[in-house]
């Protein structure tokens, strides 16, 4: 028998500014459907926005929603805020558009998983509990 | 037959014969999860009364099409969206696109242009020129259109939150190239409903909004006649999933919430009705699209006429622009993507669209590169010259399927037309977040029904190739892009006359606070190069930010 899986608190959130929330949502829900605790902050979220609400909220790991292109500033400065304020331990993943070269340089730098669109949510529920 | 003794007889030929052999494959739905009988016959259309409900095309109530002679006349214009980078860089693919047979312009902003931000503000770091053009200033906008003619080209501009701006931006860049306001013809989106509803760029609260957008259309009615003051668009409400029934009711109650709002403000009917336009998605179910698009100018016309009582005939005219769904493209296997964009463009010409963007195979992925546009373009034209579906009008017309549909979608319409009224009007519902909880329901029964195998996608649940990864080439936007653009944006503000931008914006102030038309205002500062950003943040002074209370 596996050991039961604890509750993993989740933050969900759009950084950036483009409004594109669909993808968030449905995830967002699928999250609470497999009885995690998500918080979801919305839209038009800084880094810092992110970062604090994920400290205060002490959750486990944070999940980011970007279909602008600002992934390459995004993902790092939230990595390097939670490194700054001892919040290692948070993990970040995220889903959107990503070209294969950046997502595969974010993954190497600190990202634990990166979905492209399609993506079931079965999958990212899955990664999501052996976290 | 008549339709009683059809409807028998369909039970009849049900049970007897169809049921004879099992059906396998379903459920039988479509794409916005509606039931779909095996046959349809004369009893699904029993109330349809053709003088009434069809009519001759270009006649009330216009369900057969606007024009007498639809595309015997003119063809739809082939408008591709577009916009990338600089101002120079969107400039070179214009130019790309109108020698390859495109015939009307339509510009991508990129997201600080869509929200108001200048880019060199903190907020835009990372998106500038990212996922449309950057357009700081009128400087920008006349290198964005540095050899065209804006007497000879149309331009439909994807701005809503700063389409004042972008409207007075375009119209100084035609006036620096001689030409007169009222020879300049196009379209600002200008649809701030639908941004509370689904597209989420807003910046000011819903009821400031309004009044910018009553003040475009009193001063365009004035001195830009030829432009289409608000796209009412339903496009962004199906992106963001809702349901076909859903797009056509909640962007036909905008429309009409704004046909209010401009009597509100003192305008007649007839003057600003006929400048007003639609913007539809064309989502993969080919029949559900055909009929919402029928059921969308039927409905128009009689709520124009009953209702508002309008007394010209353009008023009740449901011209629209059509875009194929960026929701129904895969990530994986992309060139698939070109067959299912070819599909929805037929629907949306079958549906009788007035204009058609045709997404790129690689829009799901990035930015599109040249060979991806030009495929789609090709496609609309190959619809146009090969397929023979402009020969004659409306040509599904009869179909007891398509009829049906289109009844249903007309009276699912209607109910949530009641609903919105229950909830005191578009404005309320949106603030009591209405039309956020429907579209999430929505969007989320989708998503399970692709998990659970109920809806198959090519590629994605249905035939994937495992471990494949797409092989075309995409567009890379150029990281020095957004250096560029914030020296340019700097050297426009050092390079003008600063008293008189000052007073420019003073001038906008005094405005916003009073109830004086607001356009005359923002071309003065556009003339004396006062910056988006700068005069976006005149108005949030006056007018305040909206915030949105998420609901997943």
């Amino acid at each position: 028998m596996p050991e039961k899986l604890r509750t993993h608190r989740v933050l969900v959130a759009k950084p950036g500014l483009d409004g594109h929330d669909r993808g968030a949502k449905v995830v967002a829900r699928a999250l609470r459907d497999a009885g995690m605790e998500v918080i979801y902050l919305g839209l038009h979220q800084t880094p810092e926005q992110i970062v604090r609400a994920a400290i205060d909220e002490d959750v486990d790991v944070i999940g980011l929603s970007i279909l602008s292109g600002a992934h390459m500033t995004v993902f790092p400065r939230v990595l390097e805020m939670l490194r700054e304020r001892g919040a290692s331990d948070i993990k970040v993943v995220g889903g959107g558009i990503f070209p294969e070269e950046d997502a595969a340089e974010l993954q190497r730098t600190g990202v634990a998983r990166l979905f492209a669109p399609g993506t079931p949510t079965s999958e990212i529920v899955a990664f999501i509990q052996l976290l | 037959m008549d339709a009683s003794r059809h409807e028998e007889e369909k039970r009849r030929w049900l049970e007897e014969t169809y049921l004879a052999s099992p059906e396998d494959g379903g459920p039988f739905i479509t794409v916005s999860s509606e039931p779909v009988d095996p046959l349809y016959g004369p009893g699904d259309v029993a109330g349809l009364d053709y003088e009434r409900d069809l009519g001759f095309p270009g006649e009330f109530p216009y369900t057969r099409g606007i024009r007498s002679n639809m595309y015997r006349g003119r063809p739809w214009t082939m408008r591709q969206f577009s916009g990338f980078g600089t101002a120079r860089e969107t400039n070179r693919r214009y130019h790309f696109l109108l020698e390859r047979g495109q015939t009307g312009l339509s510009v991508a902003f990129d997201m600080p242009t869509i929200m108001g931000r200048d880019s060199d503000d903190p907020y835009s770091e990372g998106e500038v020129g990212r996922c449309g053009v950057a357009i700081d200033s009128v400087v920008d906008m006349q290198t964005l259109f540095d050899g065209i003619p804006l007497s000879r080209i149309t331009t439909s501009m994807t701005t809503n939150a700063p389409a004042s701006m972008m409207l007075a931006f375009y119209l100084v860049t035609g006036e620096r190239q001689g030409v007169p306001f009222d020879q300049m013809g196009g379209t600002i989106q200008n649809d701030i409903l639908k941004e509370y509803i689904a597209q989420k760029s807003w910046i000011f609260p819903p009821r400031p909004s309004m009044r910018i957008i009553t003040d475009i259309i009193a001063f365009c009615l004035a001195e830009v006649p030829r432009w289409n003051t608000i796209s009412i668009s339903g496009y962004h409400i199906r992106e963001a999933g809702s349901t076909a029934a859903q797009e056509l009711a909640f962007t036909l109650a905008d429309g009409m919430a704004y046909v209010q709002a401009g009597i509100d403000a003192g305008l007649d009917v007839d003057d600003f009705a006929p400048r007003l336009s639609f913007f539809f998605n064309s989502h993969i179910d080919f029949f559900e699209e055909i009929a919402k698009y029928r059921a969308a100018r039927r409905i128009w016309a009689r709520v124009m006429k009953e209702r508002f009582g309008a007394k010209k005939e353009e008023s009740l005219l449901l011209r629209f622009h059509t875009q194929t769904a960026g929701c129904s493209l895969t990530a994986s296997q992309p060139e698939n993507n070109i067959v299912r964009t070819a599909y929805e463009g037929l629907a949306a010409v079958l549906g009788g669209t007035q204009s058609l963007h045709t997404n790129s195979m690689d829009e799901v992925l990035a930015l599109p590169t040249e060979k991806a546009v030009e495929i789609a373009l090709r496609t609309q034209q190959i619809i146009a010259h090969e397929t023979g579906v402009v020969n004659t009008i409306d040509p599904l017309a009869g179909s007891y399927f398509v009829e049906h549909l289109t009844g249903r979608l007309e009276s699912q319409a209607q109910q949530y037309f009641d609903e919105i009224e229950a909830e005191g009007g578009v404005l309320e519902a949106i603030e009591n977040g209405y039309f956020q909880r429907r579209i999430a329901d929505a969007a989320y029964r989708y998503q399970m029904e692709i998990e659970k195998g109920e809806r198959i996608i090519v590629g994605v649940n249905r035939y994937a190739n495992e471990g494949e990864r797409p092989d075309i080439e995409l567009l890379k936007i150029d990281p020095d892009a957004e250096r560029e653009q914030v020296e340019a944006v700097l050297k426009v503000r050092h390079g003008r006359d600063g008293a008189a931008a000052e007073a420019a914006g003073e001038e906008l102030r005094r405005r916003a606070e009073g109830t004086e038309n607001l356009m005359p205002a923002i071309l003065d500062c556009t003339r004396a190069h006062v910056t988006l950003g700068e005069m976006v943040e005149v108005l949030k002074d006056v007018f305040g930010e909206y915030r949105e209370q998420p609901v997943y």
